[in-house]
């Protein structure tokens, strides 16, 4: 059966390039990078070379990446660690209601344990208002932490604005970017940001990596306590095949993301326009244009739900995601969308496709051929769209 | 996640559609929890002879849709009120854990279908 995979914001495959050097992190340079022999100061080396790699695509300094095992440790290590260290100095944190659960679980577990949150709303095009921001902070406040990309709808958040207002106002800002990795520029100097959460695994590179950018001066307190590795940040032995990995991954991001993201906002936009003309009942969701990553396309297909969708896809080899409560693993749908103001019938409807390198015309095709027909069977066997067939009739 | 049984109800359901003058209608949840199922029921005598629905959700909700207006189709009203929504789940050889709850309410569409062929009846006589 024919297989096309557009769920890319939920991982990627690994770059064969990149494996091939992780694999021979295995076999070959297996030294624990703290010990004192060939073998440790072998991959000791490698370790700072990869550590290099992700701070040049996200213009740091290498010693300020700390790695870990991923994305949703990074969150953890950033808003707990700044929350333990700055706990004398005030108790109020700003985030947003389009976050990460990584973000948003370890927010409310704060406010569970005598902090206190405020969660900032959004535009209807999913994107953070920098005056909510303004307006939210307050004498105590420690810490704002918002993502740079949203992974559902794929809005890209004014991050450099606020973190202008952050440094006005002495508080730490944290920046989940593990959306945007790659796929639009970062500068953690020109962005004026304190903490950057990456991962592996979105960008071609192996799971189970991550890092978190610390700016120089800014104290976080660890999680992990142990044989101190990673400047006392992040104790326990480094997950070299991973890290070599991840650098890999980030040097090819480098390279590659200007034409990635030039390839990648064609085939979006065929993809967007395509469903837009050839479905009725269609919102699109998260904004159009410049304020969008490049890889994503999220709509509403109204009277249908989205877990029928992604079944019926999957039956013909088509990969995508769904804000729907059948996917989320909880009763309601998406947070994203409805924190943009979708009412929920119209949420669980959401379909999200998110590309990736290998994604090519043809198969965009293929999925313009084939949704409508979905669609359609599945609109046949909703009452909601009775109404519609209908009024049509009349 | 689904078995087999369930993809085949989802893929090819059974008695889709509406009723023109149906002896009993019968719609359980809302679209705001994500599901809506509607029975229709065509009742001659005691037994059910026909049967259709119109299922919004997901593929549990659709296939527990199916399979019980399968289940009833040719059965006596009294025999349809004792099928219980985890003897579809069951007849489909089980549902995920999660979909226990939200998504397996077909039963209570058909019941609710069923007391309304019975309300209509006393309205008669």
């Amino acid at each position: 059966m024919r297989r096309v995979y557009l769920d890319h914001s939920a991982t990627t495959p690994v770059d064969p390039e990149v494996a091939a050097i992780m694999m021979t992190y295995y076999t070959e340079k297996y030294g624990n990078p703290s010990s004192v022999h060939g073998f440790g100061r072998e991959t000791k080396q490698a370790l700072e070379q990869a550590r290099n790699q992700v701070a040049e695509l996200i213009g740091a300094a290498s010693r300020e990446i700390t790695f870990t095992s991923g994305g949703t440790e990074a969150d953890n290590l950033a808003i707990l660690g700044t929350a333990e260290a700055l706990r004398k100095k005030g108790k109020h944190i700003i985030t947003s209601c389009i976050e990460h659960h990584a973000v948003l679980e370890t927010c409310e577990y704060l406010e569970k344990n005598g902090f206190d949150l405020t969660v900032i709303p959004v535009d209807e095009e999913g994107i953070i208002s920098v005056d909510e921001v303004r307006k939210a902070i307050r004498p105590d406040t420690i810490l704002i932490t918002v993502m740079h990309a949203n992974n559902e709808v794929g809005s890209i958040q004014p991050i450099a604005e606020i973190g202008k207002l952050a440094k006005e106002h002495g508080i730490v800002f944290h920046v989940d970017a593990v959306q945007s990795l790659g796929k639009i520029p970062i500068n953690v100097e020109e962005m004026n940001v304190d903490l950057l959460t990456v991962s592996g695994h979105k960008i071609y590179g192996p799971k189970g990596v991550g890092a978190l950018y610390v700016r120089k001066g800014v104290r976080i307190v660890p999680l992990i306590h142990g044989g101190g590795q990673e400047r006392k940040r992040r104790s326990g032995t480094e997950n070299m095949p991973g890290i070599i990995g991840f650098g890999k991954a980030c040097e090819l991001a480098g390279q590659r993301m200007a034409d990635d993201a030039e390839k990648q906002i064609k085939l979006r936009d065929k993809l967007m326009n395509g469903i837009v003309e050839g479905i009725e009942y269609v919102k699109v969701n998260g904004p159009v244009g410049e304020k969008r990553l490049p890889n994503n396309v999220n709509v509403s297909i109204r009277y249908v739900e989205g877990e029928s969708l992604l079944l019926s896809l999957d039956m013909l080899g088509i990969a995508a995601s769904s804000g729907s409560a059948c996917t989320s693993g909880s009763l309601d749908p998406s947070h994203v969308l409805l924190g943009m103001g979708l009412i929920h019938e119209i949420a669980h409807g959401s379909l999200r496709f998110s590309l990736g390198r290998q994604n090519t015309e043809e198969e965009i095709d293929y999925v313009l051929e084939q949704l409508p027909k979905i669609v359609e069977r599945l609109r046949m066997m909703s009452p909601l769209y009775d109404q519609v067939i209908h009024s049509k009739q009349a | 996640m689904y078995t087999e049984k369930v993809m085949d109800h989802f893929t090819n359901p059974r008695n889709v559609g509406e009723m023109k003058n149906p002896d009993g209608v019968g719609e359980v949840g809302n679209a705001k929890c994500g599901d809506i199922m509607r029975i229709y029921l065509d009742i001659e005598g005691d037994i059910i002879k026909d049967v259709k629905f119109k299922t919004f959700g997901c593929g549990a909700a659709v296939a527990t849709s199916s399979m019980v207006t399968e289940m009833v189709k040719g059965k006596t009203i009294d025999e349809a009120m004792v099928i219980s929504n985890a003897a579809v789940a069951e007849a489909l050889g089980g549902l995920p854990e999660t979909k226990m709850h939200c998504s397996n309410l077909a039963a209570d569409a058909l019941h609710k279908a069923i007391g309304d062929y019975r309300d209509k009846q006393q309205k008669k006589e």
